[in-house]
């Protein structure tokens, strides 16, 4: 099953949906930018796999292409199959690292 | 506008009265409590004796303060499963605490990490399930643990044919897992988070793209930053957009009472708020 095949859509005109959303979201544009900003001027440390990853994911806003949420969250996703011997910790970082394998 | 909804994943011994103020007046009428790990490892196996007594005898208790029916599922969660050893113990309590009248379930179970111990404990609980005849509400990983693990989970629940997928529920979807887990027959639970999960914004997307069959919204407010009234917000979300109303009320409240009544044990009936006991 693919999205939209069972779903209603939204009711509501490109319009509306920009007069409702635009300026929460012009809002989080600018927070994303504002923490790339953030980042580069630490001046001490390089890049981990988190903000490789989060560079990844943002050029998947502006690709033009659709499920850009699905996709985000796939890219951010541990792409390998199997069990791990022992979970490490309970908690989660938020991307997968590749040097723990698995792509 | 207020209307009536359920919330069937939340974590009411961690919240305050004030919160079942709020949601009772949000129009919250039922809501299910799944067991849950406690922030802290629990010390010993005792320990989920005395949680399930307060799961089954005194919350359902408070929640009815405020005309709430209150409900529960009952397991050790994944985050406590990598000792099999205890999480066996715990598994064995569960029988005892099975005829209560507001257990539904086992749940919430599932995978954390996604490790080998974590699923030889799912696979136990799939076995009492199975056994026992039980609903499955089923919790999946967080962020980068989530697709892999809702994959994982799904292969071991189909390993026990007794278990009719639309009688399991698989909690904390999101874009990347609903079409796996309604393309393999299973019901889908989305958890609203401020953070993390699903934020309602999204949640009703996720219902415009895949439709409302077989899905709910749930606040799984907890002791982190969570939002006990999420649910009514969704509907309002909802609302603004300009969605009928029947279909505000089928994925707020008839989808979880349709799912949950499966049991045979949960109600959404109205409930008089009752007066506190004091003699306790």
């Amino acid at each position: 099953m693919a999205p939209g095949v069972n779903g209603s859509g939204t009711p509501m005109t490109r319009t509306q949906v920009v007069d409702a959303y635009f300026m929460e979201h012009r809002a989080r544009l600018l927070d994303v930018a504002a923490f790339l900003d953030r980042v580069d001027r630490a001046a001490v440390g390089d890049d981990d796999f988190r903000m490789r990853a989060f560079r990844a994911a943002v050029s998947i806003l502006g690709d033009g292409r659709p499920d850009r949420a699905r996709r985000v969250l796939e890219l951010l996703s541990d792409p390998s199959t199997d069990l791990v011997a022992k979970a490490g910790m309970k908690g989660a970082t938020g991307a997968h690292d590749p040097a723990k394998g698995g792509g | 506008m207020v209307d009536v909804y359920i919330d069937p994943h939340v974590h009411m011994v961690s919240r305050t009265t004030d919160d079942y103020v709020r949601m009772a007046r949000a129009g919250c009428v039922a809501i299910t409590e799944p067991a849950f790990w406690a922030g802290y490892d629990r010390s010993s196996p005792k320990g989920f004796f005395d949680y399930f007594r307060q799961l089954t005898e005194f919350e359902p208790r408070r929640a009815a303060q405020y005309g709430i029916r209150h409900h529960t599922w009952l397991c050790i969660n994944p985050k406590e499963a990598e000792d099999p050893v205890f999480a066996r113990e715990v598994i064995g309590l569960i029988p005892g605490f099975l005829e209560r009248e507001n257990v539904l379930g086992i749940g919430e179970i599932g995978l954390n990490k996604n490790s080998r111990n974590e699923l030889e404990i799912l696979e136990a609980h799939l076995q009492l399930a199975s056994d026992h005849g039980l609903l499955v509400l089923v919790h999946t990983p967080h962020l980068e643990d989530k697709l892999k693990g809702t994959r994982l989970i799904m292969d071991a629940i189909r390993r026990f044919p007794k278990l009719d997928p639309g009688r399991v529920l698989i909690d904390h979807v999101e874009e990347h897992t609903v079409g796996h887990v309604l393309d393999r027959g299973f019901w889908c639970g989305m958890t609203l988070y401020p953070d993390t999960k699903c934020t309602p914004q999204r949640a009703v997307d996720i219902i415009e793209c895949w439709g409302s069959e077989r899905i709910w919204m749930n606040s799984a407010g907890d002791w982190g930053h969570s939002d006990p009234i999420a649910v009514p917000k969704a509907q309002m979300e909802m609302r603004r957009r300009g969605h009928l109303e029947s279909l505000v009320r089928r994925v707020t409240f008839e989808n979880p009472e349709r799912f949950l009544s499966q049991s045979g044990r949960f109600s959404a009936q109205p409930l008089r708020p009752t007066a506190p006991d004091v003699t306790r």
